[in-house]
């Protein structure tokens, strides 16, 4: 506990037991975190594992059953006015005025937070978007990608210390989520602390640290390498003379003891297990086999969290 | 600290918003106005409801001066214009049946014959009343005529055949609207139902279009407060509720001639607590809407019993007891007589302090419910 205090100026959001009920089920279960200033963090886990509401608990959009902490050093539940004015929060859907154009939606954000130099604030956003020409069409005009950054780019004219991102490049090309991550990162060296939540492991390999949350429970925290490791998990990739021959193999191998997981990637097979010794049994009589090639590999991150989503499945559920 | 405490500021910036998105959607900007103006010219143009000049067929079997006189009566009351004059009762029938006409009066054969031996002929009256409201006032018409009709006629020895005075006479004496028109009374009583159907529906929608665009999620991670929200949604239709009574009450001035008697100033406080009443129940609405359509539905589903049951389209006292405290509850029946009772009666402050109590009360309750489902929506 002494520890978690002398952290406290560095920690821009620190929570510990964290729950949140609707209508009886419990979507977030007994969730600490502590997420450090200037930290990009990656929030994981399947679809209505908990992360929105997380979200939403941190911001004091809504108010815990339990749990306490705080978010930049503000209560969480006595607060919320104070976090949510220093805090920049991205929704998940795109929730700026369609009807409104790019300048009356950034003009209209600027007013609420009653910013000095108001124009100036827009003006310059506008340039910094490169959006000047268009600065006078509906917001509901804009391709996927240029919402994704209009509203970005809304959420930190404010210049907040903490950016929550609930998965801001959900349908977006390749390419704008590139530029995107590296406008989070040059923001993160500017020292604003982030919050991201995402379903891409790409981008859950570009945070710093990362957490996997499933049915509401925190399953695993740390780096990304740290994640890999504290899996326990151990991989073997096999790749065959022809994809009919994998096809086959996946079949086979899927269920059998001592292996948890097969998951196809293109050519190659990944099998993997928690106990090695079981996992080499398993596979030991397609080893010697002429048209497979096996060779022992890391897990990736994907494997872990969908091993951890299987898991996760059998014992909440 | 600024965030903490209600600010006008953010409040000025959330009626803005509206204010734009208002006149950006350019089918809900031109029903603003263009309902009130509609709905004045159908209803104060179109609907009577004490019509004349209804066609009637006359099957005389005996053609006399008292005959021609009473025909004359008729058509001098103006509710009645004889158009048919069929031969025979079969095709006088058919004319009625058929709609042709709206009355078939029957002179009898010896009719001045009978009534000159004082033998009290009887004339007999079809009536289509499958709309009583177009027959009733005719008919009693018809009724006065068979008393005064013939007197001219009835001289020298038929002078006795003059109906004795009745023993009191009645006088009926329409005040506040002594023509009778129904303008006067149908035109303040519109103002009270736009309002109904506007401000309900519009608060609701544009809630609910919040909630549904996922806009409304965006505002409260900002620092807009939950009050400054929903004060920042009502303002501006209040506005507009102001806006479409006057151009309700101007056209009333200048197209009808509604007299307006009483304080116009009075009338427009009170319509900020009737308006602030009807858009705190569109306001509840938008909390239970998920989408815009069950909202409109919302809608509707208050706005029928408002405009049937307030005294708008049938007069309240003829309605069951039960029927008449539903409408006791509902805004827009007080509403309705504040503004008849304002325009026409020019009634003052006093006249009009238990109806306007009565929406009051329905406004707190309202704005209680409003708040107490807004605030679950937000959690």
């Amino acid at each position: 506990m002494s520890d978690a205090a002398s952290f406290e100026g560095e920690l821009a959001i620190n929570v510990e037991g964290l729950t949140k009920s609707f209508g009886g089920r419990k979507v977030v279960d007994n969730v600490d975190m502590q997420v450090a200033k200037g930290e990009i963090y990656g929030f994981l886990g399947p679809n209505g594992s908990g992360k929105t509401t997380t979200i939403r608990l941190l911001c004091g959009l809504l108010t815990p059953d339990a749990g306490h902490g705080t978010c930049l050093g503000y209560d969480i539940i006595t607060e919320s006015p104070r976090i949510k004015l220093e805090v920049g929060y991205m929704t998940q859907r795109f929730s700026l005025y369609e009807d409104l154009s790019i300048r009356e939606n950034l003009d209209f954000v600027a007013r609420i937070y009653g910013l000095p130099n108001r124009r100036e604030a827009v003006e310059e956003t506008i340039e910094k978007l490169n959006l000047k020409g268009r600065a006078d069409q509906l917001a509901g005009m804009l391709s996927g990608g240029w919402k994704q950054r209009l509203a970005l780019a809304s959420c930190i004219m404010h210049k907040p210390q903490l950016l929550l991102l609930d998965e801001p490049t959900a349908g977006v090309d390749p390419k704008a989520r590139r530029e995107f991550w590296d406008e989070i990162h040059e923001l993160a060296a500017g020292g604003l602390t982030v919050l991201v939540s995402t379903h891409y492991m790409d981008e859950a390999e570009r945070c710093n640290k990362i957490c996997y949350l499933a049915y509401g429970h925190l399953l695993a925290r740390g780096t990304a390498q740290e994640v890999i490791a504290q899996s326990g998990l151990k991989t073997w990739t096999v790749s065959g003379s022809s994809p009919r021959r994998i096809r086959k193999l996946a079949h086979d191998l899927t269920g059998k003891s001592g292996i948890d997981m097969v998951a196809p990637f293109g050519a190659t097979l990944h099998i993997s297990g928690l106990d090695e010794a079981a996992l080499e049994r398993a596979i030991f009589p397609w080893r010697n086999d002429d048209d497979l090639s096996w060779r022992q590999d890391d897990p990736t991150l994907e494997d872990v969290f969908i091993l951890m989503m299987n898991k996760a499945s059998d014992n909440f559920t | 600290m600024m965030g903490d405490r209600f600010n006008f500021r953010r409040l000025a910036a959330l009626i803005r918003k509206e204010f734009i998105q208002m006149r950006r959607d350019k089918l809900t900007f031109a029903m603003m106005l263009g309902v009130p103006i509609m709905q004045l010219l159908l209803f104060g143009y179109a609907i009577n409801s004490d019509p004349k000049h209804l066609a009637t067929a006359v099957f005389a079997q005996d053609h006399s001066i008292f005959t021609r006189s009473f025909i004359k009566a008729m058509e001098n009351t103006d509710y009645f214009q004889i158009t048919e004059r069929p031969e025979t009762r079969e095709e006088a029938d058919r004319l009625i049946s058929r709609g042709t006409v709206q009355f078939v009066v029957q002179i009898p054969p010896n009719f001045s014959r009978d009534l000159v031996r004082g033998a009290e002929p009887q004339i007999l009256l079809d009536a289509d009343a499958t709309d009583p409201a177009a027959a009733g006032n005719a008919i009693a018409a018809l009724r006065v005529l068979a008393t005064t009709a013939l007197n001219r006629d009835l001289t020298g020895p038929l002078a006795s055949r003059i109906p004795a005075a009745t023993p009191f006479d009645l006088v009926v004496h329409p005040r506040y609207n002594s023509e009778n028109r129904t303008q006067y009374n149908i035109v303040p009583g519109i103002i009270g139902v736009i309002l109904t159907m506007t401000m309900v529906m519009f608060t609701a929608l544009a809630m609910t279009r919040e909630i549904e665009r996922g806009t409304m999620e965006n505002l409260l991670t900002m620092p807009a407060r939950p009050l400054e929200v929903m004060m920042g949604k009502i303002i501006p239709y209040i506005v507009v509720g102001y806006i479409q009574t006057a151009l309700v009450l101007v056209a009333a001035r200048f197209l009808f001639e509604v007299p307006m008697i009483g304080s116009l100033i009075l009338l427009s406080a009170v319509l900020l607590i009737f308006v602030a009443a009807n858009l705190a129940v569109g306001f509840t609405f938008s909390t239970l809407a998920r989408n815009q359509l069950q909202a409109v539905q919302m809608a509707v589903f208050f706005f029928l019993p408002s405009i049937l049951l307030s005294g708008f389209m049938f007069p309240f006292r003829g309605m069951p007891v039960w029927a008449q405290w539903i409408g006791e509850v509902l805004p827009l029946t007080h509403f309705l007589r504040i503004i008849r009772g304002i325009l026409l009666k020019g009634n003052g402050i006093v006249d009009i302090q238990t109806d306007t109590g009565a929406i009051m009360i329905f406004f707190v309750a309202a704005t209680v419910v409003a708040m107490n489902r807004y605030r679950q929506t937000l959690d």
